[in-house]
């Protein structure tokens, strides 16, 4: 699927709490990530990133304004767009193979076609002996490479990453970031990614959003310019440190 | 989940689980031959054997094992099915709960035997009763754990399926079905049990045919041989129809070990 873009336009929630009160949890914010851009999403805990990203993907409105994907307003999950969260989120009856394809057997692909796109992907997630594997038998780790599998087998045209790797070690969390890169550089869909790593924002993506305290609104919109393709060498460049010191800087003023 | 696996046994200890019930027989005999009780109270193992051999011969102990077991099995599949619909129902819509709660949990803690006679008054004293108890007696814990399993279908799996796109079918056929199955299987595997229990009791308050007539029958007649075979009996249809759904659990929740 070609990719396509993501905005948010004066994009407000606010919850209403049991007893009434209402809590703004995010916004007014406004945002546009071009088509093919890997963005980061950076800022204090609470401050409504899981949200934005839920209004993205079409799993709750917003209270006001509005959320776009390819420029059409959201109204209920777009079918372009893949979402990932923090959890690994199997279906534990399900194997590794079955799980992966389970986009595209609710989507009716047919077991064969099923079967082709899946095995086409194991290899590059490193999960090639594990097709009949149940996720009670999988690390932290490789579960999170299943869950990124049966989002990349959708060939979305944008991914929403809700801190996919954050429940990971450091050691595996960069090595499956940089996986994704390669998937990225492939296939060129657009990234919102979640992240508390500010480390991990800057290796990964072009460009990272700063979000102040709840109720979260654009701080600031760093961009990267660390030359493509990435490696861990990268991550001892000056120009590496000096914009992680700028992005950590907006987050303690957000 | 992982760990809940039986250990197989070591080889040489294959004869532990005989171990007691042949204690049992032993203790039995002893006791029938020091003629502390006459006969008709306590009859002897051989005694007992030799009246099962009667009535398998003269068809009464199959003829009425299957009027029990057909009831059991026809109240077991009524009372299972009525129960996951309601239940699913309940699950789903805030008012049918609201609705039928208080009287779910009132009938729920009567005893079947308290208004098994009602039923026999109602549905008369052939099989109908007895069917009709069996599926009342079934019908309140595979609701219960019906809702239960229905209720624990993890939100981020419903999430995971609404921004998939899934329809209501899907969601209900991949996602809330597979997550309850545990739950509902281990109430089924209780449901079959009680299901007996239920045609039983049925039997008990008024009945032409079955083992508990066949018990009643027996008992009136001091016949206690006949009494312990039909016993027996039904404790071989418990345990078989529970076995059976131990099968299917292992077959359908292989993931689990
Ligand atoms: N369903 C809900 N009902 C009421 N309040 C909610 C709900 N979901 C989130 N909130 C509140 O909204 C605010 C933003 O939550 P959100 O989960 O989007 O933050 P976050 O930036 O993702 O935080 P974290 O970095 O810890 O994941 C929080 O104060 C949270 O308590
Ligand atoms: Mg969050």
């Amino acid at each position: 699927m070609t990719s396509v873009s993501l905005a948010a336009q004066q994009l407000t929630i606010t919850y209403t709490l049991p007893g009434g009160r209402s809590l703004p949890a995010l916004g007014p914010i406004t945002f546009a990530i071009p088509a093919g851009q890997f963005v980061c999403l950076v800022g204090p805990s609470g401050c409504g990133k899981s949200t934005l990203v839920r209004v993205l993907a079409g799993l709750q409105p917003p209270t006001g304004g509005a959320a776009l994907v390819a420029d059409q307003t959201v109204t209920e999950p777009p079918p372009e767009v893949g979402v990932m969260f923090q959890d690994a989120n199997l279906m534990p009856w399900r194997t590794v193979e079955d799980n992966i394809a389970l986009p595209l057997e609710l989507a009716g692909v047919s077991r064969e076609e099923r079967r082709y796109a899946v095995h086409a992907l194991l290899p590059k997630l490193g999960l090639a002996d594990f097709a009949h594997a149940y996720p009670g038998d999988l690390s932290g780790g490789m579960a999170q490479r299943v869950a990124l599998g049966r989002v990349l087998v959708q060939r979305p045209g944008a991914l929403l990453l809700d801190e996919p790797f954050g429940a990971l070690d450091a050691l595996t969390r960069e090595q499956i970031g940089l996986d994704l890169l390669e998937f990225w550089r492939q296939e060129q869909q657009t990234i919102l990614m979640v992240t508390h790593d500010i480390h991990e924002a800057v290796l990964l993506s072009d460009r990272i959003l700063v979000m102040s305290r709840r109720p979260g609104r654009l701080a600031a919109d760093v961009a990267v310019t660390l030359d493509r393709p990435r490696a861990i060498a990268d991550t001892y460049h000056e120009t590496f440190g000096q914009i992680a010191a700028s992005v950590r800087d907006a987050i303690e003023r957000a | 989940m992982k760990g809940s696996r039986r250990e197989s046994r070591p080889a040489g200890r294959a004869f532990v689980p005989l171990l007691l019930p042949v204690l049992v027989l032993l203790v039995w005999q002893v006791i029938v031959s020091l003629g502390v009780y006459p006969e008709f109270i306590i009859p002897s193992p051989a005694a007992v054997l030799a009246k099962f051999v009667d009535v398998l011969r003269d068809g009464r102990l199959l003829a009425n094992t299957w009027v029990t077991l057909s009831q059991t099995l026809a109240g077991l599949i009524i009372g299972v099915a009525l129960s996951v619909l309601l239940g699913y129902a309940i699950a789903k819509n805030r008012l049918l709960d609201d609705l039928f709660s208080p009287l779910i949990i009132a009938l729920q803690s009567t005893p079947v035997v308290a208004y098994a006679p009602l039923l026999v008054i109602w549905f008369g004293s052939g099989p109908t009763s007895k069917v009709v108890t069996s599926a009342l007696i079934v019908f309140f814990p595979m609701l219960m754990n019906t809702v239960v399993g229905l209720r624990s279908v993890p939100k981020s799996l419903r999430d995971l399926m609404l921004s998939l796109r899934a329809t209501p079918w899907q969601m209900f056929i991949h996602l809330e079905v597979p997550a309850a199955l545990p739950v509902l299987l281990g109430g089924l595997k209780v449901s079959a049990t009680l299901a007996v229990i239920g045609s039983v009791v049925g039997e008990f308050v008024s009945a032409r045919a079955g083992l508990g007539w066949l018990i009643n029958d027996a008992r009136y007649n001091y016949d206690t041989p006949l009494v312990l075979v039909a016993v027996l009996m039904l404790a071989v249809i418990a345990r078989v129809l529970y076995a059976a759904v131990g099968l299917v659990e292992r077959r359908m929740l292989a993931w689990r070990r």
